[in-house]
């Protein structure tokens, strides 16, 4: 016997849940199964599409020199509009495997799951979102709690961080802003979190802190003594940005709050994980998933399968194993979907040989001279950062020699090669896109 | 025990410190990327000590749950934490006399059973409380659990064993010493629930699975409650038997930490063939069905308000009873959120810790009284304790609820 189910989702970020969504909304019963708590939970929370075009000028032989180290070509500035963007993909690009269709789709699949916590639907144009680094961001959707503070806003601006938060340094932020030539003023300035923290106090703490509005002293809540402390830096400022940390479920409460004791709005900027945005997001998704009736494993990796006995030449597959300590538990559907995260994701493995697909060793191209793996420059044009199974126009992961591996696999995510997520600013898009027809593909076949 | 490749897969992301529900509100516990790696580094040095505040981890584990990078904190932190209890910690001291009786708290448990009801008439004296708290930091918040009339050894004994006999399907239960003494009902109901399904079951001798040993450093106490299960549980595995832990805690300590602290011969068998009750019921049978033939409403079946444990979520098994009582009509079963419950077994039993405790279970007692049921579940015995002291609710285990549906109605299985 075996855990059933009609599809079995083997990865819990955002490919996986968007495959999971995307499956169960055609109708299928859908078991999602994931290695750890979600991905989602580290990462910012922003959800681009395509922000640079600089995938195919680095394939034609541009050495991307004076990037300034942000993977942007000099001459190739963010990208206004990332479906304008596609054609000049490369050809095994995912997004020109599946179609710009399936993007738009995933993202649409996205907004209706999210609902009011995100912005940017109304318009297919990327918005330019400012980092704590300093830098702007072209993303396709972003939360609600960033939009006061787009780059494209004219509006006078003050950065806030706090000391303990020592990922964002404002002041630093904003003389780069300043610098990239953003059309407005920005300043920065560093403050002390309100109330009695250790030095380095976990961000969760302190957004929890400002969420419950806990007494900070002298008689006065956290939020009524961290305004105190901003509004002598205010100035002209028509907004303030903060790390985001504004409280944890009840976030735009806590915006709403301090916009009014300060008289301007307030927005968050995204930091580096841990990542309230992130959590945010997964807790909504999975809250989704549960709606939609997905049953969930997390916390236990999935380290083998089983092809079905009386397959043909073994190309269907039967069942996959988790590792429960040591247990092997047998997880059967009928279809299956790999949404397992690329190298750093673990989905993919690689020696000093070979770079390999982790759960069912599908085919994964690549040079076969490892020098040629990677080029000299961290933001080169890396052969490795396209590594992943390829895939067919149903997101069905394809052997050497063309055909599908499995019958009833499909791929989803970050374990999908063809794509430079990181120099294309893609990542979330091509969860999306491939999530939701991966998805799509094993409901039909259901 | 050489852990430098986990300590070195940390990259410092503290996703552990953010799951660590203890840090969150106290504010002197460095949190677990410090108790586990960083520590562990620092401890290479000679002369330096082990930080005290290893004590303050409630052995919870979430953090393991959290890493991306498979860093196994909880087993730096059981090895530290016996390091620090067996060089530092004074033998005479008054935390150390509270923390081994509480860890053995089987051992108390064994003799206090023997006349259940003059045990419960002392403990559950106010006067004899406030000693305890006194005496030996053991809080007077909160009421003793009170011992079962008769403990579940007694009358699996006295039924004659198994009622059930099968060459197929055997099931080596490990009840645990909570089950054994206290709740016996919950150990009546898997039995029940498993011969129903047509399990022979096989009651070994065993002794506590070593939780609260771990959670407190006793890892020489750990290490015999251990020894003696492997060697029983092993001999069952070899006669064709299964093991099954009714306590997700008892499960989570077969699993992962005998094979992490312990090298007996067979520890991995046993890992490798242990599982938790409901689990195993759902891989190899159907329970569905049966189920979804069943109206909860004409069995007084009521609505619960279900927390999973730590140590179920750890274990990949925190949605399997809400998952699986969907297919329950007319019941509804509310998650209460993914928040700890705050005891973490002898950890909310101490003094010192007891307000870190409720604040800690604040968010699960606020989502009870949200959820439709007045009932609580859980699989865990001692959040099952917290979820009563907290919300003043009747707590049952989802077995009692499965034998409620499928055992004392006559849908057909």
């Amino acid at each position: 016997m075996a855990i059933e189910s009609a599809v079995v989702v083997v990865g819990g970020g955002l490919a996986g849940a968007t495959a999971a969504l995307s499956a169960a909304r055609e109708g299928a019963h859908v078991h999602l199964v994931s290695a750890n708590e979600s991905t989602l939970r580290q990462a910012s929370g922003l959800i681009d599409a395509l922000g640079y075009p600089v995938a195919d000028a680095g394939r034609e032989g541009d050495d991307n020199d004076g990037d300034g180290g942000n993977g942007v070509a000099a001459d190739s500035g963010p990208l206004a509009d990332p479906f304008a963007g596609v054609d000049d993909l490369p050809a095994d690009h995912p997004y020109r495997l599946i179609g710009a269709d399936a993007l738009r789709e995933g993202l649409s699949l996205f907004d209706d799951t999210v609902g009011d916590l995100y912005r940017g639907g109304h318009t297919d144009r990327n918005a330019l979102v400012a980092t704590t680094s300093g830098r702007a961001k072209p993303t396709a959707r972003y939360p609600r709690s960033m939009a006061p503070g787009l780059v494209s806003d004219e509006r006078p601006t003050l950065l806030v961080g706090f000391e303990a938060a020592t990922d964002f340094d404002a002041p630093l932020a904003a003389e780069r802003l300043s610098a990239a030539g953003v059309p407005f003023d920005v300043t920065g300035a560093t403050i002390a979190f309100p109330g009695e923290y250790r030095a380095d106090a976990a961000v969760t703490r302190l957004a929890h802190a400002l969420e419950r509005d806990e007494d900070a002293g002298d008689g006065r809540t956290t939020r009524q003594r961290l305004a105190d402390r901003v509004r002598p830096h205010l100035d002209d400022a028509e907004r303030v940005g903060f790390p985001a940390i504004l409280g944890d479920s009840h976030v735009e409460e806590v915006r709403a709050d301090l916009s009014e004791r300060l008289g301007v709005e307030v927005f968050e900027v995204p930091t580096g994980p841990p990542s309230l945005p992130g959590i945010r997001l997964s807790d909504r998704l999975f809250e989704a998933l549960d709606d939609a009736g997905v049953s969930m494993t997390t916390g236990t990796p999935v380290v083998d399968f089983e092809p079905e006995e009386d397959g043909a030449g073994g190309d269907r597959i039967d069942r996959v194993f988790i590792d429960r300590n040591g247990a092997r538990i047998p997880y059967a559907a009928e279809q299956f979907v790999l949404a397992t995260g690329g190298l750093v994701g673990k989905g993919l493995d690689s020696d000093r040989e070979r770079a390999t697909e982790a759960v069912f060793g599908c085919h994964v191209p690549q040079p076969d001279d490892r020098m040629e793996w990677s080029e000299g420059g961290a933001f080169a044009d890396h052969a490795f950062a396209r590594f992943g199974v390829r895939i067919d126009e149903r997101g069905r992961p394809l052997a050497a020699d063309g055909t599908p591996e499995f019958e009833n696999l499909s791929a989803a995510g970050g374990v999908v090669g063809g794509a430079d997520v990181a120099r294309e600013k893609s990542a979330s898009g091509v969860s999306l896109a491939t999530g939701l027809v991966a998805g799509r593909t094993a409901a039909e076949e259901v | 025990m050489d852990l430098r490749p986990g300590a070195d897969s940390c990259y410092k992301c503290t996703s552990c410190d953010t799951s660590c529900p203890v840090a969150e509100v106290d504010d002197s516990f460095p949190g677990p990327k410090f108790q586990g790696p960083e520590q562990w580094r620092l401890k290479r040095k000679e002369d330096t000590e082990i930080d005290e505040s290893i004590t303050g981890c409630s052995n919870c584990m979430r953090c393991d749950g959290a890493c991306p990078s498979d860093v196994p904190l909880s087993q730096m932190h059981n090895t530290a934490r016996g390091e620090y209890v067996d060089n530092q910690m004074d033998k005479l001291s008054r935390e150390y006399l509270r923390n081994r009786i509480l860890a053995n708290y089987g051992t108390l448990a064994g003799i206090g059973s023997k006349v259940p009801r003059l045990t419960n008439a002392i403990m559950g004296n106010s006067l004899v409380q406030k000693l305890n708290e006194k005496l030996l930091g053991i809080t007077a918040e909160r009421d003793f659990p009170e011992f079962a009339d008769q403990t579940f050894r007694s009358w699996w004994k006295q039924r004659g064993g198994p009622n059930v006999e099968s060459d197929e399907k055997r099931i080596a239960y490990f009840h645990g010493d909570y089950a054994n003494y206290n709740t016996v009902e919950v150990a009546k109901a898997l039995v029940r629930v498993y011969e129903a399904f047509g399990y022979e079951i096989l009651v070994p001798d065993q002794r506590c699975s070593g939780t609260p040993m771990f959670a407190n450093g006793m890892l020489d106490d750990a290490r015999r409650s251990a020894a003696v299960n492997v060697e029983n549980l092993g001999d069952a595995i070899e006669q064709g038997y299964d093991v099954v832990a009714s306590c997700t805690s008892c499960s989570m300590a077969l699993r992962q930490e005998y094979p992490e602290l312990f090298d007996f011969e067979g520890t991995e068998t046993v890992a490798a063939n242990t599982y938790d009750a409901l689990e195993y019921l759902l891989i190899n049978e159907n329970v569905i069905d049966p189920l979804s033939e069943v109206d909860a409403a004409d069995h007084d079946i009521p609505d619960f308000a279900y927390h999973a444990p730590c140590h179920s979520r750890n274990q990949g098994l925190d949605r399997q009873a809400v998952e699986l009582f969907r297919h329950l009509d007319g019941v509804d079963v509310a998650d209460v959120g993914d928040s700890c419950s705050g005891i973490s077994g002898t950890y909310g039993w101490k003094e010192e810790k007891y307000e870190y405790s409720m604040e800690i279970g604040e968010e699960m007692f606020e989502h009870m009284e949200h959820a439709e049921g007045e009932t609580g579940m859980t699989e865990c015995p001692t959040c099952s304790m917290q979820m009563e002291h907290g919300t003043g609710y009747e707590i049952d285990h989802p077995l009692q609820v499965l034998e409620s549906a499928l055992v004392d109605t006559d849908v057909e299985i």
